[in-house]
C-alpha cells in the first residue's frame, strides 16, 4: 500500500515537525484556556448564568483556538517549497492533503480535548453533559481543521489572509456550532441528544471526503499564482 | 458534445468570445432598460396602488414588494455564481469569471437589501429590529458568504487565480448552504425565543401576488443589467491590452 504509506509518511513527518516546535502547539490551546478565563471576567461570575452558557463559550472558544491555528497548516510548507514537493508527488494530492489535516488535527484539535474537561470545572458544566462535550469536540474539531483547510488553502498565497481566512470559515463553522452546543446543552438538561450526535457525525463524514478536494485544487491555485 | 447541435455550441462559442460579448450587450442594453422600466412601474402601480391594503398589517405590508423579490434574488444570484464558477474551473472560460465575479458584489447588495428592509418591516410587526429567527440567520450568513468572496477576490492580485479562488470558494459555498440553512432552522425551532412571532405564510390575494411576481421579474432584469455594465467594466480592465479594446478605445475616445 504505497499510498497508505505516503499517507502516513506525511502524518508522521508533521508530528515530528510540531514536537520540534513545541511552543507554536502550546499556543492554541494556551488561547482556548484564556479565551474561556475571559468570560467569567466580562460578564460576571454568577455560577447559574456561566452554567447556561458555559457549552456556547466553550465551543465558541474552541472555534477560535481552531482558527487561529490554521494558518500554521500550509504556512512553513509554502514558504520553505516542501507545499510544492507534495503537488508534484505522484500520489493524488487529496489524500496527502489528508495526512496534513490528520496532523494539525493531531496536534491542535486533540490538546483541546485533553484540557476541556478543566474547563468544563471551571464553568461549573453539569458532570452528565461533560461527555458529551468531550464526544462533541472530538466529532467537531476534525470537522473544523476539514473545513479550514480549505480555506487556508485559498489564502495562503496572500500576505495578508488573516482577516480574509476568518470571513471564509467562520460561516462555514456554523453549523458545527450549533448542533455541537446544542448537543452538550440538551445532555446538561438531561435530554437525549441522539440527533445532534448523529448530525455531527454524517457532517464528519461528508467533510473527511468532500473537503480535500478543494483543498487541493485551491493549494495547486496558491503555487501557480 | 454529439448531443449538442452544432448551432448551440457556436453560439457558446461567440458568447465566449469577449469582443462578441461587448458587442452584443451593447447592443440588447437599451431593451432590457426599458423591459425593467416597464415591469417595474406596472409592479409598483399594481403593488402600491391596486393591491388592497392586508387586513391584519394594513398598508405596511406593501414593503414584499422589496423584501420579497430581493431576498429571492441573494439566494439565486449566489447560485448562478456558484454555476458560472463552476463553468469557470472546468472550461476556463474567461467570460464566466468575470459573470461569476460581477454578481458577487450584486448579490451582496440584493441580500443587504433584503436585510434592511427586512429590518424596517419587523420593527413595527414584531415590535423589534432583529429577531434571531432561522430566516434573517442564514440570510446575514448568506451575506458573509458573498463578503468574503468579494474580500478574496479583492485580496489577490492575479485577477485569473483569484477567479479560480473565488470559484472553489463559491462551490463550496453551495454544498455548506442548506447545511447552513437546516442547521439554522433547527436551532431556532427548538430554542423558540419569547419575541419570535411565527409568520404564518397567509394563502396571499391573486392582486397582491400578481404585482409581487412583476416586481420579482423586474428585479431579475434589474440584476441583468447591472450585471453586464460590471462585466463589462471588468471586461475591459482584464482586455485593456488587447486589440480590440485599443481599436474600441480610438473609435470611440478619439485618441
Amino acid at each position: 500500500m504505497a499510498l497508505f504509506d505516503a499517507f502516513t509518511a506525511i502524518v508522521r513527518r508533521d508530528l515530528v515537525l510540531a514536537l520540534r516546535r513545541r511552543s507554536e502547539c502550546a499556543n492554541p490551546v494556551l488561547f482556548f484556556i484564556l479565551v474561556i478565563t475571559l468570560f467569567p471576567l466580562g460578564i460576571g461570575a454568577q455560577p447559574k448564568l456561566l452554567q447556561a452558557i458555559a457549552p456556547g463559550i466553550i465551543w465558541v472558544s474552541a472555534l477560535l483556538a481552531t482558527m487561529l491555528s490554521l494558518d500554521s497548516l500550509f504556512r512553513s510548507d509554502f514558504d520553505d517549497g516542501s507545499l510544492e514537493q507534495i503537488l508534484l508527488s505522484p500520489y493524488p494530492t487529496s489524500i496527502l492533503v489528508l495526512g496534513k489535516i490528520t496532523a494539525h488535527w493531531l496536534t491542535t484539535g486533540l490538546p483541546l480535548l485533553i484540557v476541556a474537561p478543566l474547563l468544563a470545572v471551571f464553568l461549573g458544566l453539569p458532570n452528565q453533559s461533560l461527555s458529551i462535550l468531550l464526544l462533541t469536540l472530538a466529532l467537531g474539531t476534525p470537522i473544523l481543521s476539514l473545513i479550514g483547510a480549505v480555506g487556508v488553502a485559498l489564502t495562503v498565497g496572500l500576505r495578508r489572509g488573516g482577516m480574509i481566512l476568518s470571513l471564509l470559515v467562520l460561516p462555514l463553522y456554523v453549523p458545527v456550532l450549533i448542533f455541537a452546543s446544542n448537543a452538550v446543552e440538551m445532555a446538561g438538561s438531561g435530554l437525549p441528544v441522539a440527533a445532534q450526535i448523529n448530525i455531527l457525525v454524517s457532517m464528519l463524514l461528508m467533510a473527511l471526503v468532500l473537503a480535500p478536494w478543494p483543498t487541493a485544487a485551491a493549494l495547486k491555485m496558491s503555487i501557480n499564482s | 458534445m454529439f448531443l449538442v447541435p452544432d448551432p448551440v455550441v457556436r453560439f457558446f462559442h461567440r458568447m465566449a468570445s469577449p469582443p462578441h460579448f461587448y458587442a452584443l450587450t451593447e447592443r440588447l442594453m437599451p431593451w432590457l432598460v426599458v423591459i425593467f422600466l416597464l415591469l417595474a412601474a406596472s409592479g409598483l402601480y399594481g403593488g402600491l396602488y391596486l393591491a388592497p391594503p392586508d387586513y391584519q398589517q394594513g398598508d405596511s405590508y406593501r414593503i414584499i414588494y422589496i423584501h420579497v423579490p430581493s431576498a429571492w434574488m441573494s439566494l439565486f444570484i449566489y447560485v448562478v455564481m456558484a454555476i458560472a464558477g463552476g463553468i469557470g474551473l472546468v472550461w476556463r472560460i474567461k467570460l464566466a469569471e468575470i459573470v461569476m465575479i460581477s454578481s458577487a458584489s450584486v448579490g451582496a447588495s440584493f441580500t443587504f437589501i433584503a436585510l434592511v428592509t427586512g429590518s424596517l418591516w419587523g420593527k413595527p410587526m414584531w415590535g423589534a429590529w432583529w429577531v434571531w429567527d432561522a430566516r434573517l440567520t442564514s440570510e446575514l450568513i448568506l451575506l458573509f458568504l458573498y463578503l468574503g468572496v468579494i474580500g478574496l477576490y479583492g485580496a489577490m492580485d492575479d485577477k485569473r487565480s483569484a477567479s479560480k479562488a473565488v470559484a472553489i470558494l463559491a462551490l463550496v459555498g453551495v454544498v455548506n448552504i442548506p447545511i447552513i440553512h437546516y442547521s439554522v432552522e433547527w436551532w431556532n425551532t427548538l430554542h423558540q425565543g419569547p419575541t419570535v412571532t411565527k409568520m404564518d405564510k397567509p394563502s396571499i390575494h391573486v392582486t397582491m401576488l400578481v404585482p409581487l411576481l412583476l416586481m420579482a421579474l423586474a428585479f431579475k432584469i434589474y440584476y441583468l443589467i447591472a450585471l453586464i455594465l460590471r462585466a463589462r467594466i471588468e471586461l475591459l480592465q482584464r482586455e485593456r491590452n488587447a486589440q480590440w479594446v485599443k481599436t474600441k478605445a480610438v473609435e470611440e475616445g478619439g485618441l
